[in-house]
C-alpha cells in the first residue's frame, strides 16, 4: 500500500492545508497511522500507539473547526510522547517492569499544554528504562532500531521518539534529555533535537530521574518545526519549584531572522582523540558553511570538558538513586509476591535457627524490607540497578564529600567555563557525538564505554545550557552525522536563529530513510 | 581505595536491592570500573569553589498560601498493589 504524500509535507505546509481545509485532522492522522502500520513492525518506537484516541482527539479538532472555533498552535497535529511523561488517559511505564501498569492521576504539565494546543497525541514511544542508558537498548519491552540502518541503535533515551520522527511515523515527537537524551538520539537518526535551559520546560509529571538535570524539549524534522513545539511546551509553572518565570520569545516567528554579525566557537577540546575523521570532516565544514553565511568562526577552551562524563556519572547517579527510591512497591508499581517473600523468609530464618547463627538471624531482613528489596529487583532492570547502586555508594557515609560534593564543585568550574567561552562568541558548534550509529548490542556488555558516548552532550546539562542538535552530513555507509549548537541560558531564541541558518544553507535535513 | 564484594553486598541493602550472587560479582567489576573513571575529579582543585546544585539557581520561591484540592483518595490508591479503599496495605510489619 502506497504511503500518503501528507506525510511528507512540511510541517508548516500541514498546518496552512489544515486551517484552510484542504486536509482534515483525520486525514493527516490517518495517514500517520498508515505509516506506522507499515514502518513499526521494523522499527520498534512506540511503546503504545494510540490509534482510537488520536483518530478521537483529530475527530474532534475537525468538528471545531468546522464550528469555527479557536484552535490551538498544534490543532491535528499528530505528536508523538516519550513514555516518561504522565498522562492520565493512558500509561506511562517509562519502558520499566516496575511501572509496567502505572495509570498517571494527573497529566504532566507539559501533556496538559500539549493537549490545550489541539495536538493528536499519537503514541507513547520507547526510551531507556527510566531515560537511563544512550541506546534505547535499556527498555523493558522491546529493543528500537535505527530507521537508517535497522541492525544499528538509534541512540537513547529517548530512541523511539527520535525513531519515529526519522521514520516519518509522527511529524514531532517530544524527548527528556538528561545527559544528552534528546540531542544524541536526534543526532543518530538524523532529525533535529533541542533540549532547553533548565527550568525552561516544567518537569511537574515528569517520572524523576536526575532532577538537576532533567529537561523536556522537542524532537523534529526541522529547527523551524523544533521552535514551534517548544513555544507550545515552555513557560514557567508554579508546581515545579525550580521552573523560570522569563519571558517566552516568539521562537516561531523569530527564527527566520539571522544573527547578525554572528560569532561562533569552536572548541579547541571537541577535537581529540576518539572523534571519527568522516564527523570530524562533517563538523569542519559545518563551520565553513557558517563562514560562508558571513559568521566569524573563534577557538574556545573549555579546559574542564574532560572531566564533564565524570562529573555526570556521579551527580546524576546520586539524583537516580534518591529518586527511584520511591518505588517501593507500596503506593504504586510492581510489588513482589508476598507469599513467596513470606515463604522465603522462614525458610531462612529455619536454616538460621537450625545452624545457631545469631548474627545472621540479627541480619535477616523484616519483612517490609524483604518486599521493598524483592519488589525493587524484580521491577528493575540492570542499568537502573547498576545506577541505584553507583548513586548508593556514592551518598553512603564516608563518600559524599569525595564525589558528590566534588561533582558539584566542578560542575561549577565546567559552568564557569562556558560563561568565559560564551563571553567571546554567541553560540558553540561541534559534534554530537564521537561516532555515528553504533550497532546493536554493541556496547550493551560495557557499561563505561557506553558513558563515555555522552562526552559531547552532558556539559550542557551540567551548566544548565540550552543546546540543539542538527543534521549536518552522512558518513559513507549512509548514516546521519549531527551539529550541536550551544547558547547561553535562557537564549533559546539565538540557538535556533543560529541553527536555522545552517539548515536553510543545507539540505542535509531532506533525507530521509529508505524503505 | 578499590570496591570489594563486601562493599556492594551493604550498598545493596542501602539501595534496597536483593541481588544474585551472579549480579553482585558483576556489579562488583563494573561499580569498581566505573569509580576508577570517576575518581579522576579529585585531580581537580577545588578549594573555596562553591558547589553548584542547579544549573540556573533560583532562590526562596514562594506560593500562596491558600487551600486547593488534593488528590482525591480514591484516585491516590488507584495504582497501589493492595489497598482497602482506605489506605495502602503492606505485609503484616511486627510480630
Amino acid at each position: 500500500m502506497p504511503l500518503s504524500p501528507l506525510i511528507e509535507i512540511s510541517t508548516s505546509e500541514q498546518i496552512e492545508q489544515l486551517q484552510q481545509g484542504t486536509i482534515t485532522a483525520v486525514e493527516l492522522t490517518q495517514a500517520y497511522l498508515d505509516c506506522i502500520a507499515t514502518r513499526e513492525a521494523k522499527v520498534g518506537a512506540f511503546l503504545r500507539v494510540e490509534n482510537q484516541r488520536a483518530l478521537d482527539q483529530a475527530a474532534e479538532v475537525d468538528k471545531r473547526r468546522l464550528k469555527g472555533e479557536t484552535l490551538g498552535k498544534l490543532a491535528g497535529l499528530p505528536v508523538a510522547v516519550k513514555d516518561v511523561l504522565c498522562d492520565k488517559s493512558t500509561l506511562t511505564t517509562c519502558a520499566s517492569r516496575m511501572l509496567e501498569n502505572f495509570r498517571p492521576p494527573y497529566d504532566s504539565t507539559v501533556v496538559a499544554k500539549l493537549k490545550m494546543a489541539d495536538a493528536v497525541l499519537i503514541g507513547r514511544t520507547n526510551m531507556d528504562e527510566f531515560a537511563m542508558g544512550g541506546s534505547t537498548e535499556n527498555s523493558a519491552f522491546q529493543i528500537t532500531r535505527n530507521p537508517w540502518d535497522l541492525d544499528r541503535a538509534p541512540g537513547g533515551s529517548s530512541g523511539g521518539s527520535a525513531a519515529c520522527v526519522a521514520a516519518e511515523m509522527a511529524p514531532l515527537s517530544i524527548g527528556t534529555d538528561t545527559g544528552g537524551s534528546i540531542r544524541q538520539p536526534a543526532g543518530l537518526c538524523g532529525i533535529v533535537g533541542l533540549k532547553p535551559t533548565y527550568g525552561r520546560v516544567s518537569r511537574f509529571g515528569l517520572v524523576a530521574f536526575a532532577s538537576s538535570l532533567d529537561q523536556v524539549g522537542p524532537l523534529t524534522r526541522t529547527t523551524q518545526d523544533a521552535a514551534l513545539l517548544l513555544e507550545t511546551i515552555v513557560g514557567h509553572d508554579p508546581r515545579d519549584s525550580t521552573s523560570l518565570d522569563q519571558p517566552i520569545p516568539a521562537y516561531s516567528k523569530t527564527i527566520f531572522e539571522p544573527v547578525k554579525g554572528l560569532r561562533i566557537g569552536l572548541v579547541r577540546e571537541h577535537f581529540a582523540e576518539g572523534l571519527a575523521s568522516e564527523v570530524e570532516a562533517a563538523v569542519r565544514e559545518a563551520f565553513r558553511v557558517y563562514e560562508s553565511l558571513g559568521a566569524t568562526v573563534k577557538e574556545v577552551s573549555l579546559p574542564h570538558s574532560k572531566y564533564a562524563v565524570a562529573t555526570y556519572y556521579v551527580i546524576a547517579p546520586c539524583e537516580a538513586s534518591s529518586n527511584l527510591a520511591r518505588y517501593d512497591g507500596v503506593h504504586y508499581g510492581h510489588r513482589t509476591d508476598e507469599a513467596a517473600m513470606v515463604a522465603e523468609l522462614a525458610a531462612e530464618r529455619k536454616a538460621l535457627e537450625t545452624a545457631q547463627d545469631e548474627v545472621g538471624l540479627d541480619r535477616l531482613d523484616s519483612t517490609l524490607v524483604r518486599m521493598y528489596k524483592r519488589s525493587r529487583s524484580e521491577g528493575f532492570g540492570p542499568e537502573v540497578k547498576r545506577r541505584i547502586m553507583l548513586g548508593t555508594y556514592a551518598l553512603s557515609a564516608g563518600y559524599y564529600d569525595a564525589y558528590y560534593l566534588k561533582a558539584l564543585q566542578v560542575r561549577r568550574l565546567i559552568r564557569q567555563d562556558f560563561d568565559a567561552a560564551f563571553g567571546e562568541v554567541d553560540l558553540i558548534a561541534g559534534p554530537v557525538t564521537a561516532q555515528t550509529a553504533f550497532k546493536l548490542g554493541e556496547m550493551v556488555e560495557d557499561p563505561l564505554s557506553m558513558y563515555l558516548v555522552d562526552l559531547y552532550t552532558v556539559s550542557a546539562n551540567l551548566a544548565g545550557i540550552p543546546g540543539i542538535s542538527l543534521p549536518c552530513g552522512f558518513d559513507k555507509s549512509g548514516l546521519p552525522i549531527g551539529l550541536q549548537l550551544l547558547a547561553p541560558p535562557l537564549e533559546e531564541e539565538r540557538l535556533l536563529r543560529g541553527a536555522y541558518m545552517f539548515e536553510q544553507a543545507t539540505e542535509w535535513h531532506q533525507r530521509r530513510p529508505k524503505w | 581505595m578499590a570496591i570489594t564484594r563486601s562493599d556492594v553486598e551493604k550498598v545493596s541493602l542501602l539501595a534496597r536491592l536483593q541481588l544474585s550472587d551472579a549480579e553482585l560479582d558483576r556489579l562488583t567489576v563494573e561499580l569498581a570500573q566505573i569509580v576508577e573513571y570517576v575518581a579522576h575529579l579529585s585531580e581537580v582543585p577545588t578549594e573555596g569553589i562553591e558547589p553548584m546544585a542547579h544549573a540556573v539557581e533560583v532562590h526562596n520561591v514562594f506560593v500562596v498560601d491558600e487551600v486547593l484540592p488534593s488528590l482525591p483518595r480514591e484516585a491516590a490508591l488507584a495504582n497501589a498493589p493492595r489497598h482497602n479503599e482506605r489506605a495502602f496495605l503492606v505485609p503484616p510489619v511486627l510480630g
